[in-house]
């Protein structure tokens, strides 16, 4: 460690390395990709037009960064001030989440430099997609102001700054009304083909199903990555986020069981509504009730077990098994009940370099995460941009109120 | 604090359930199709599967010649499907119960008069002409293949070779051919030698299919694949075998493609505008929760604070009367003690 030829040594570390082959293969993917085309790179058909970088990469990349809204609404519109400090890191979460979606989709689309044609071109209004592409285009502005505030506290633009904070509940109430409709939306996508998707998925409730366990995957996210984030960035943290870290656990642990549960009913409505039951009784049947039982019954279960007995470790296993299950479910929706009546032999199955491309997706955004949180204030609070006072965990955050400051607040006397 | 919250994070999640529910209510309107628009009416009992509609199809729309010839018929012997080079497939239906040998069906778009493709493009390069065709407009399409997931017939195929310029690929019913006046019938009608193909108007179209189950009695199934499913379509089917035995599916209603998503749309401005107020309502009510236990709270400090001192006044007040208490009683009876003293010194001088 002491010579200069073993500093020179360090950066090259098993993450580093890994990281540096995914994005050399990753590159040379890309290039496959805008030479010989989708059928040089992917294993798509006529059959099945949309593969991983649709379920992957739009269905569960949007639906997993739903903690952006779920989190920003909870401590802005819901109240639950508590959860302050894990506002921005979530935000954070959704802003890259967002662009990484946007990002892939350039190399799924066919004519990629036509992205804004449904915006600036021609719209085709009647269209679920075209509701999709406009809430996640405007969404994706509206995180992206409202993560700003990071990035000029770290430069130091006061004023700028203070403009933009003032708008907090406007942005956070757009945020939910875009992400209420997009989440939904991504849903409603399939419902335009009851007869290619398997009744057990195809339901009139699919955009309510999607929006609904978006809410427990964003929750879940933010409790999965809190976790990570506490692992690796831990030196980053201040002491009101490592203070308030346990209160946001529980209490997310709390909102996803509860949300998990409501998930798991309207689940049970849609069968019954359609009268699916003697579906259950098939292979589509047992593959729905594992999908059903084990990751959303148990995660539920588990949450509340976790919250009751005040377990830390109990809710990060929930946490993992829920943020799964989503992703089986946006699976199962967009490819294994997905033309279900089509003979085995036709089912489509990613080729390497989909996944490949899905993998160097999600490390550009890991890296680009860990650049910003560990540059710019995200889990702790700039020391000239303070909104807590110290030692009161609990104080005035919705910055509308910063003029009332001196004022004790009305949490701090009640405890 | 927290009980609160959950609660109202119920109840927008019950409005939210009653929003879905009555969306499904909206949209039930029909389209019957534009009048005197042009269809082909297929007839599989004079289908002989000789592959010259597929020829007429690839010559007369200019696509690339395929690995096998069109007179090569044992690629009958696969179930085939359209793709981006072949517009039109024949295929072969054996072993079917009650039929006498094989039967034949061509496959193709089936021009929908409410086409999926065209109400799930995001761009609207799917036209629905009034002459019957669903055209696709290449100058705008963005390559999201949308439309090939909501095709419930698998008829628009991609051009997946292709690295920036891929395109839609499907029949056209020959609509730029006819509209030139390149051709007064598609190419796969011309191209068939048993008249198995009929193009005209599909009023005339399904005049001539019941005229045929008239004349022919036992001959078909009374039944027009195409007037009905997917609320109609402008090419039409006539068997005499049922249609899911030669591919076509029958569990396919008769609801257009767009009413199926029309629902989900209409949910979406009473969200845009009734979402904002419900949560600016929220937020107010946990201001004015915040506020009013913080007045209350401030209320309660006063009153504790005013009783406190009331309490201290009082103890004060009788600290201060015992005391000057004290004191007269002390003074009395230093008085009353002088007094005694002066008496008994004035005794003792009287003795």
């Amino acid at each position: 460690m002491s010579t200069a030829a073993e500093m020179k040594k360090t950066w090259l570390t098993p993450f580093n390395i890994i990281v540096g082959i995914i994005l050399l293969v990753g590159g040379f993917v890309t290039i496959l990709r805008f030479t010989k085309g989708l059928a040089g790179v992917t294993n798509l058909t006529d059959n099945y037009p949309w593969g991983i970088w649709i379920s992957f990469d739009l269905l569960c990349g949007v639906a997993l960064a739903a903690g952006g809204f779920t989190t920003s609404a909870a401590c802005y519109v819901f109240g639950l001030k508590r959860f302050h400090s894990a506002v921005r890191p979530a935000i954070l979460t959704a802003f890259l989440g967002y662009s990484l979606v946007v990002f892939a989709l350039h190399y799924d689309v066919g004519r990629p430099w036509r992205l804004p044609y449904p915006f600036f071109v021609q719209s085709g209004t009647t269209s679920v997609l075209f509701e999709v592409g406009l809430c996640v285009f405007l969404y994706l502005i509206v995180l992206f102001v409202e993560w700003v505030p990071s990035a000029l506290e770290w430069l130091g633009f006061k004023k700028p700054r203070n403009v933009i904070v003032r708008m907090t509940l406007a942005l956070t109430i757009f945020g939910v009304v875009l992400s209420t409709m997009h989440q939904s939306s991504l849903g409603a996508l399939y419902l335009i083909a009851p007869s290619k998707l398997h009744p057990l998925w195809y339901s009139m409730f699919l955009p309510l199903f999607f929006f609904v366990s978006a809410i427990a995957a964003g929750l879940s996210m933010v409790l999965f990555e809190g976790t990570l984030s506490h692992h690796y960035l831990h030196d980053k943290m201040d002491k009101v986020y490592l203070s308030e870290h346990d209160g946001v656990t529980f209490g997310f642990a709390k909102g996803a069981a509860v949300v998990l549960v409501v998930y798991f009913f309207i689940k049970i409505v849609g069968i019954t509504l359609d009268n699916n039951w003697h579906y259950l009784l098939t292979g589509y049947g047992a593959w729905f009730l594992f999908e059903l039982l084990g990751f959303v019954a148990l995660p539920a279960f588990l949450y509340a077990i976790a919250v009751r007995e005040r377990n830390a470790c109990l809710v990060r296993w929930a946490a993992v098994i829920t943020v799964l299950g989503i992703i089986l479910n946006r699976f199962n929706v967009s490819l294994v009940a997905f033309n279900w009546q089509l003979p085995p032999a036709q089912k489509y199955f990613p080729s390497w370099m989909e996944i490949a491309i899905s993998v160097f997706i999600v490390t550009v955004g890991l890296l680009v995460f860990r650049f910003i949180a560990t540059k710019m204030p995200i889990f702790y609070e700039h020391p000239d941009f303070k909104e807590h006072v110290p030692h009161e965990g609990e104080e005035e955050e919705a910055p509308e109120f910063v003029e009332h400051e001196l004022k004790p607040h009305p949490q701090s006397l009640g405890h | 604090m927290k009980r609160r919250a959950f609660l109202s994070l119920l109840g927008a999640g019950g409005a939210a359930c009653l929003l879905g529910q009555s969306a499904q209510a909206a949209g039930p309107k029909e389209f019957p199709g534009y009048p005197g628009s042009f269809g082909v009416l297929f007839d599989a009992t004079r289908c002989i599967g000789c592959r010259r509609c597929e020829a007429g199809c690839n010559q007369v729309n200019g696509l690339p010649a395929p690995p096998e010839p069109f007179d090569d018929l044992s690629v009958l012997d696969k179930q085939r499907r359209t793709n981006a080079k072949t517009y039109t497939i024949v295929n072969r239906y054996d072993n079917i119960p009650g039929a006498a040998g094989p039967v034949f069906r061509k496959n193709q778009c089936q021009h929908c008069l409410e086409p999926a493709c065209a109400s799930s493009c995001f761009v609207r390069a799917f036209t629905k002409t009034p002459q019957g065709a669903v055209t696709w407009d290449a100058s705008v399409c963005v390559g999201c293949r949308y439309c090939m997931i909501a095709c419930p017939f698998d008829i628009p195929t991609f051009e997946y070779w292709e690295p920036l310029s891929p395109r839609i690929m499907k029949c056209t019913m020959c609509w730029p051919q006819i509209t030139t006046g390149k051709l007064t019938v598609p190419g796969c009608v011309g191209a068939c030698p048993v008249e198995a193909l009929v193009y005209g108007k599909r009023a005339d179209l399904l005049r001539i299919a019941r005229g045929r189950f008239a004349a022919f009695p036992g001959r078909y199934l009374d039944h027009i694949y195409g007037e009905h499913e997917m609320g109609g379509t402008n090419w039409l089917y006539i068997s005499g075998v049922p249609f899911k035995d030669i591919g076509l599916r029958e569990d396919l209603g008769t609801t257009s493609a767009p009413q199926y998503t029309s629902g989900a749309l209409a949910v979406v401005p009473i969200i845009a505008t009734a979402w904002p107020a419900l949560l600016v309502g929220i937020y107010a009510i946990h201001r004015r929760m915040d506020k009013v236990s913080h007045e209350e709270q401030v209320q309660a400090v006063t009153q504790a604070v005013a009783k406190a001192q009331e309490e201290a006044a009082a103890k004060l007040a009788k600290a201060k009367a015992d005391a000057e208490a004290d004191k007269k009683a002390a003074i009395e009876r230093e008085v009353k003690k002088a007094l005694e003293e002066a008496a008994k010194g004035q005794t003792e001088e009287d003795k």
